[in-house]
């Protein structure tokens, strides 16, 4: 294949790549837009193995059907609660490809002069720096997601200092890298890969549980970045057009739930955020404001047999609990009997972002259901009762009623003013930012204590009894 | 008896007098013709009396509206069989329609008022200055239904309102008389039947009535209003409310709509028009208080309706919003049903008659109740209502000092944007600080880069952003599919590796490319399948 047919085959990639991100603008072209993502990345694939470039092919298959496989198979298998996962470690091998080729790309002989070997090396070294930072932070952040580590923020002191000093050293590395000519430099480069990838350990080691929606997008972000890198070095536009989506893509996203967390992107990156509280499970609070009233399984299927209007919040407690399945259950039967059932969903809820859309439609929850916090806050005080399902800081009102709360100013779900919210926690332990909810000492508050598994099943439970008698008809399945 | 009515403290000697004599409340029979409603129900009367009334009413008053005089009897009121002796001995007379000549005796009734008895009814003062002087003659106190001010605090009493809503459901229902299909939309094994559409044209209480009776017979509502406040009350009805592309709003005082601008009555009138095309059933509601009601619908547009359509014209009385309309009756002009009645209210008499009854008892007991019964001036809402205070005319009240409370939301939004440029003239530079950045970076490069370079810079700025252009679209629902088809195409970094594999097998270069290769097609594999998988499951 020549050259110039290279090219083309390289452009058209391109834009099949970019139809394959527009499509996932709403969920009827999604999978239409996969499919070009994949018709893309073939056709790439083909286009570079026919070239003049490349003529190893046996090394090619013998590695490309492994992968396929092994990818094939974790694809299949992975649970959706464990996506979260999932994404990270796939992050982490980009970021190892970053540096494989990076190195690589070094050892081989270049015709570069001048201008043109300095800038080549520059991109080498940058690729390398971020695919290294990548790599390591992906598979920290995998380990927390799978708890392998502990989800607290890791609060060494003089942490900022600490990301400084390997900050510099990478750069007085990187100047001693450039000095010299091509071989001689293998050492600094290889001791700077080591520096980033304590660097990437130590970032998101700092970063707690419940800011890893941000974390995971930032790395998507580097992920995109040290792909474009790669492309430079490499002269290749596809690399470069493929990173710069991926890079803006996860950008865009950091962007999305730092707002969401009213936090700015910086703050989150420098983590320690609640550190203080202890992190997620089970800090108990000393600021009780009030007396919590608690609520029977049974006392909330009457609330809820009677309601017109539901909405379900879920959060990361939902995906904890493996509960989506019984909710969609729930939700099924209560439209069934007429009630209107919504889901509102905060965008920094579970662990990355777009998890709790995910779940639910795992459990066969209709998305046109399943609403954006801004499009159902205005809702709520026409909804007669709220289900809080593991969501804790996502609807705690003193971001909004107490101006000096930590959290103030993030947008929260106002469940408070529906009639009824009923709160399913294990306890009255503050969330993940450690600070006190006063939602769960509101007049129409209810909590109902206990695992949020348990419970929503005693819920399902007492609601398939009371309809049984109407089940009994099966006419009734084809009338609706 | 006279001086119970001072507006401030009645002497010590006049509280005597009141004491040994309750209040006596007539109520006698509505004369007007075809008027069903009478102004207590046994109900109501009941009440009356725990304020401390007695209720005297004339027989078979409530007949039409479905009281018996066996109820009234039973409630605790005293009949009388002749409206004069009912209307002579009363202290307070209560009527639903303004005092008339009576069609039997050939009196006005009005004469058989004398000095210090009060009246409440409806009476349209504006309309009726001739009777306002007939009562004045009559050294009488008269409080007008139709002039109780529209407060939060006068709810209760707020007849207008009540009959109004009434006005509107029965619009509805009148209409549904007369159109000859079903409201709600059926898929029948005879066929498909299309929902009927309904225009409704002024919010007000007569229209949300009718917007959410016409919701809940299964219709698809339109509703119209200059007020753009009520936009909100219309859709939660279920309504949609209709927009000119003008920029004017038209709440006036007291709740009520003002005269708009020609250039916006015009920009209405085409909104009108091409709606009359594609609607099965307007009703119009839209009243100015004390002037001519606005035609809004032309002969022109009934024309070019539908045949069989129905036009409820609930402004029938005040000349009607409908050129065609004929009050008090209901036909066909050129195939359109055209509905101009004007008792509406009447056509409901039971439960016009209970409501009525209510806003009555409402004011009597904020009025001190039979023990301490008094004018008193300083109450806004009495004297709002008051037209005739022992003969003399207090009508027109003064204007309400407090604007209803629904013109102040767009009020603060003006402020809102007003202040906003404001702010922005003392911004820092700020937003200044990263165009110049970059400017100063791209001017860097483009001293200091060789050309190769550029190109692929050009190629890197652009498709990032068409990226950000991209990714901003998509929905976050879509946000963990996002991320792991992103995921995916990054995995073209393998690309690297393929072109590093060539050399010989045992180099450290086409070592590294391999495992690059290797890890790469885990991540391209992986991400598309699990991206597939997941799309499978989003299903409405």
């Amino acid at each position: 294949m020549t050259n110039s047919l290279v090219t083309v085959a390289y452009i058209a990639a391109s834009a099949l790549f970019i139809l394959s991100l527009g499509g996932l603008s709403n969920q009827e072209s999604a999978r239409r837009g996969n499919l070009f993502g994949i018709l893309g990345m073939v056709l790439a694939l083909l286009a570079t193995a026919f070239s003049t470039q490349v003529t190893g092919y046996t090394t090619l298959i013998s590695m490309v059907v492994p992968g396929v496989i092994i990818g094939a198979i974790v694809a299949a298998r992975v649970a959706m609660t464990s996506m979260p996962e999932l994404v990270a470690i796939l992050h982490s091998f980009v970021g190892l490809a970053a540096v494989l080729v990076g190195v690589a790309n070094y050892l081989q002989p270049t015709t570069l002069v001048g201008a043109e070997e300095t800038i080549h090396q520059l991109e080498i070294y940058i690729g390398v720096f971020i695919g290294a930072v990548t790599f390591t932070g992906s598979i920290v952040a995998f380990g927390k997601l799978r708890a392998l580590i502990s989800s607290k923020p890791l609060t060494l002191p003089g942490r900022h200092l600490l990301n400084l000093g390997m900050l510099a050293a990478t750069v007085w590395f990187g100047i001693s890298f450039m000095g010299v000519e091509a071989p001689a430099g293998l050492m600094p480069l290889l001791i700077m890969t080591a520096i980033a990838s304590v660097l990437g350990i130590h970032l998101v080691a700092a970063i707690g549980g419940a800011d890893m929606p941000v974390v995971i997008s930032m790395l998507n972000s580097y992920s995109g970045w040290a792909a474009a890198a790669a492309g430079f070095m490499l002269s290749n536009d596809l690399l470069i057009i493929t990173g710069a989506l991926v890079g803006s893509s996860g950008a865009i996203l950091s962007f999305i739930m730092c707002r969401a967390m009213n936090r700015s992107f910086i703050s989150v990156i420098l983590g320690g955020f609640g550190a203080n509280s202890g992190g997620s499970a089970a800090s108990s609070s000393d600021g009780v404001v009030g007396e919590a009233t608690s609520i029977t399984a049974e006392e909330t299927v009457d609330l809820l047999e009677t309601a017109k209007q539901v909405i379900i919040v879920p959060g990361y407690g939902m995906a904890v609990a493996q509960a989506q399945h019984s909710v969609a259950r729930i939700t099924e039967m209560l439209r069934d009997r007429g009630t209107a059932v919504r889901f509102g969903i905060h965008p920094v809820a579970g662990r990355l972002p777009g998890h709790m859309n995910v779940l639910l439609a795992e459990a066969n929850v209709p998305y046109d259901i399943v609403l954006e916090m801004e499009e159902i806050n205005d809702d709520f005080p026409e909804t007669d009762v709220v289900l809080v399902i593991g969501a804790n800081d996502t609807v705690n009102p003193s971001a909004i009623e107490d101006p000096n709360s930590p959290i103030a100013g993030m947008p929260v779900l106002e469940v408070w003013k529906a009639k009824h919210a009923i709160v399913m926690k294990r306890s009255l332990a503050s969330g993940y930012a450690g600070v006190d909810n006063p939602l769960f000492y509101k007049e129409n508050t209810q909590m109902l204590f206990g695992d949020a598994r348990t419970n929503v099943d005693a819920i399902l439970a007492k609601l398939v009894e009371s309809t049984e008698p109407t089940k009994a008809e099966p006419a009734l399945a084809t009338a609706r | 008896m006279t001086a119970t009515f001072e507006t401030v403290t009645p002497s010590p000697e006049t509280e005597e007098v009141e004491k040994k004599t309750a209040l006596k409340i007539g109520i006698p029979k509505e004369v007007f013709g075809g008027e069903n409603r009478v102004a207590a129900t046994p109900d109501t009367a009941q009440r009356l009396q725990k304020l401390g009334f007695e209720v005297w009413i004339e027989a078979k008053a409530g007949t039409a509206a479905g009281f018996l005089d066996s109820a009234y009897e039973q409630a605790g009121c005293h009949l009388v069989s002749d409206p004069q002796a009912l209307w002579t001995t009363a202290d307070i007379i209560l009527k639903v329609r303004a005092p008339q000549v009576h069609p039997e005796l050939e009196v006005h009734e009005a004469q058989w008022l004398s000095e210090g008895k009060t009246l409440i009814s409806f009476i349209w003062p504006a309309q009726n200055p001739e009777l306002l002087e007939k009562l004045a003659a009559q050294k009488v106190t008269v409080l007008a239904m139709d002039a109780v001010p529209r407060i939060s605090r006068a709810q209760k009493m707020d007849a207008l309102s009540a009959m109004a809503n009434l006005a509107g459901y029965r619009a509805v229902i009148e209409a549904a008389n007369q159109f000859g299909r079903f409201f709600t939309g059926q898929i029948t094994a005879a066929g498909k039947v299309p929902p009927a559409k309904v225009l409704i044209i002024g919010a007000g209480v007569a229209g949300l009535a009718a917007i959410g009776t016409a919701k809940g017979l299964g219709a698809i509502v339109r509703a119209f209003d200059t007020r753009l406040v009520v936009k909100e009350q219309v859709e939660s009805l279920g309504g949609e409310f209709l927009e000119l592309e003008f920029a004017e709003d038209g709440s006036g005082e007291g709740g009520y709509a003002k005269t708009m601008s020609a250039e916006f009555i015009r920009a209405e009138m085409a909104l009108f028009a091409e709606q009359a095309k594609e609607v099965d059933i307007i009703i119009t509601t839209a009243l100015i208080p004390g002037k001519k009601a606005p035609t809004l619908i032309t002969r022109e547009m009934v024309e070019s309706m539908h045949p069989s359509s129905v036009v409820v014209d609930l402004a029938a009385e005040q000349g009607g919003n409908c050129e065609v309309t004929k009050p008090n009756e209901i036909y066909q002009y050129q195939g359109v049903n055209i509905i101009g009645l004007t008792d509406l209210p009447s056509r409901m008499a039971t439960q016009a008659s209970q409501l009525y009854g209510t806003n009555l008892w409402h004011l009597l007991k904020d009025m001190g109740g039979a023990e301490s019964f008094q004018v008193d001036f300083e109450d806004e809402v009495v004297r709002g209502a008051l037209v005739l205070h022992q003969g003399e005319i207090t009508w027109p009240p003064p204007k309400p000092s407090v604007p209803s409370p629904p013109p102040v939301a767009p009020k603060t939004e003006s402020v809102v944007t007003a202040a906003a440029p404001e702010e922005k003239a003392g911004v820092n530079l700020g937003p200044w600080l990263w165009p110049a950045l970059a400017v100063l970076a791209l001017v860097g490069i483009g001293v200091g880069a060789p050309p190769s370079f550029l190109s692929h810079f050009t190629v890197f700025v652009l498709a990032c952003f068409v990226g950000w252009q991209v990714i901003w679209n998509v929905k976050p629902a879509l946000h963990t599919p996002l991320m792991s088809v992103t995921n995916a195409i990054s995995g073209i970094i393998i690309l690297g590796g393929m072109l590093q594999i060539s050399g010989p097998l045992q180099s450290p270069t086409t070592l590294l490319g391999a495992i690059a290769i290797l890890v790469g097609t885990i991540n391209i594999s992986g991400g598309f399948l699990v991206t597939q998988r997941m799309l499978k499951m989003f299903r409405k």
